[in-house]
């Protein structure tokens, strides 16, 4: 039996839905080395700016149980360098560039989506709900009106591109700034980002990120994202990437069936580099194994 | 760099909460210099983030892990049994270059393993080694090995053996001569052991560690502030699991 796996974002098609979830992957360079990036449905680059940016002090990074904080701070190199390093390495591969954007300012944002929209990106997927950057980002994703304005700055400069907005748990009703960014005319929703969280070095008396906060990922916030991910697909009608602690195949299907169209794999990276590709090969198996033709049959199946 | 599955040969404790762990993964073996490490995984899935270990030795088929328990990951490795399997990434980042004049090797607590190796390449290679070891008190650890190659300098924080105070006060108590310097030990010594070697007008290669998250830079979780802008994001962070960890020290922004 041919099992059909293609997926459709904002008319975009996914030969799966496994993605890479930004930050966590770089641009897939360095992965290459243990992924097929060709066998992705797509790879989500880490944010990128105008100009680059120099991130936090270290540490920077911490485990936590059956998760990890983070607090880097968006370094990244710049788009003139993405534009002549990153995206045409990708390029090279068979499957979807997904083009992270964080900023401080709504021109920052306009500004590099207005760059990128003469990109080979087949999406942007615009961050504004990075707990690491004190100006801009976090406070775009946390209030329902600067959300839908932010969508409506960068729709109005992206061209062809699909946009999709990445969104905050960090909120008391995810639901609210999801029909904001719709209202916005957004293309589609990614979510969750990192659930701000903090630790504390008992021994030092201090914190344990230099940057005193961090945001949380891994299987510990898995059970906040999938129900994030159904409450927001049952709330608009924009396709959704969904991403939060996914660490397995069967991980993943959940995110399906909550209503995700696609899915985002983050920190499972860092435990194992091969991953993003046992998921794929994961997924194939359980809809074999459940006499599914078509995986789109389970996206959204749960209600 | 190659993930893969070794298994471990051997283990023993050979200091307070030390362990020598001999793993078996030819591929990470042969390709192994001095000044680089691996990053060995939890079988728990609640504990994520690989733990990056230097390496002390190696022959054609395995790498010698000299570590110390410092938590939840390094535990589980130290009650590994020969037989058992462990996740193993490597070998990671760049090594010590190859040097051609004398060199002294310093090491400091947990970061005297990688020392071992690099002191016998040195050796082999035709140079003098002399290598200055700083441990907190008498309970010493791969010291005798050192021995090998060269002579050894001990320095102990409470002056139970040797130098009473740090490597550097053992390196200006004899009077070393410190054209070229290679360290790996806490962030203190390092910055001052490189201070008094510059200054000497020196050169000092330091092996630098930081908490890190993917080991193999894609995360940027573990940089260093660099004097020069970094390659990879064009400021001034070099990856130590990448560009490091092992830098010239004139290079960084102590």
């Amino acid at each position: 039996m041919a099992i059909k796996t293609e997926v459709k974002l904002a008319g975009v098609s996914l030969k799966n839905p496994v993605l890479t979830a930004s930050g966590t992957f770089g641009s897939g360079m360095e992965f290459s080395q243990f992924v097929d990036l060709s066998k992705l449905g797509g790879v989500v680059t880490k944010g990128v700016s105008v100009v680059p940016w120099e991130g936090n002090p270290t540490p920077r990074v911490m485990e936590t149980a059956s998760g990890m904080l983070n607090a880097i701070g968006l370094q990244n190199p710049g788009l003139d360098v993405f534009l002549k390093r990153d995206l045409p390495f990708l390029e090279q591969f068979n499957t979807r560039r997904i083009v992270n954007v964080c900023g401080h300012t709504t021109e920052e944002y306009v500004k590099a989506v207005e760059i990128l929209s003469e990109s080979s990106a087949d999406i942007l997927e615009i961050n504004i709900s990075c707990p690491n950057v004190k100006a801009g980002g976090i406070t775009f994703g946390t209030v329902p009106k600067m959300a839908e304005e932010i969508t409506k700055a960068v729709k109005a400069v992206a061209g062809k591109k699909p946009v999709f907005m990445k969104l905050s748990p960090n909120v008391t009703d995810i639901t609210e700034i999801a029909k904001a960014v719709e209202a916005g005319g957004a293309d589609g929703i990614s979510l969750i980002n990192t659930l701000l969280g903090m630790k504390i070095d008992i021994r030092r008396r201090a914190f344990a990120l230099a940057n005193k906060t961090g945001g949380l990922s891994g299987p510990a916030v898995k059970p906040v994202a999938v129900r994030m991910v159904y409450q927001v697909a049952n709330s608009v009608k924009l396709p959704l990437i969904g991403m939060g602690g996914i660490a397995c195949a069967e991980d993943a299907i959940e995110f399906l069936m909550a209503g995700a169209t696609a899915v985002s794999v983050g920190t499972a990276n860092f435990h194992n580099p091969k991953v993003t590709e046992e998921i794929v090969s994961g997924i194939e198996a359980f809809l074999t194994e459940q006499k599914i033709a078509d995986i789109n049959e389970i996206i959204g199946c749960v209600r | 760099m190659k993930y893969s599955i070794g298994t471990v040969i051997s283990i023993k404790k050979i200091g307070e909460g030390i362990f020598d762990l001999r793993v078996a993964e030819p591929g990470i073996a042969r390709d192994a210099e001095p000044g680089q490490f691996v990053c060995l995984y939890s079988d728990d899935g609640a504990h994520l983030l690989p733990r990056p270990i230097s390496i002390c030795e190696r022959d054609e088929e395995s790498v010698r892990l000299v570590f110390r328990i410092a938590g939840y990951g390094t535990k589980e490795f130290s009650e590994k049994k020969p037989g058992d399997t462990v996740r193993i990434l490597g070998p990671i980042g760049n090594p010590y270059p190859a040097f051609t004049s004398n060199v002294i090797v310093v090491g400091g607590g947990i970061g005297i393993p990688p020392m071992l190796y690099l002191a016998r390449k040195c050796k082999e290679a035709g140079l003098k080694v002399t290598t200055v070891l700083g441990y907190r008190d008498k309970n010493t650890f791969l010291d005798e090995e050192f021995k090998a190659y060269g002579d050894v300098i001990i320095a102990t924080d409470n002056g139970d053996l040797g130098v009473h105070g740090t490597v550097v006060d053992a390196i200006r108590e004899k009077d070393l001569d410190v054209s070229l310097v290679c360290a790996c030990g806490p962030m203190p010594m390092l910055k001052g052991l490189s201070k008094y070697v510059l200054e000497k007008g020196g050169r000092c290669y330091v092996s630098l560690e930081e908490r890190m998250a993917c080991g193999v830079g894609a995360c940027l979780g573990c940089i260093t502030k660099t004097k020069q802008v970094d390659g990879h994001s064009h400021v001034k962070n070099q990856r130590i699991c990448t560009e490091g960890p092992v830098f010239d020290a004139s290079e960084l922004d102590w």
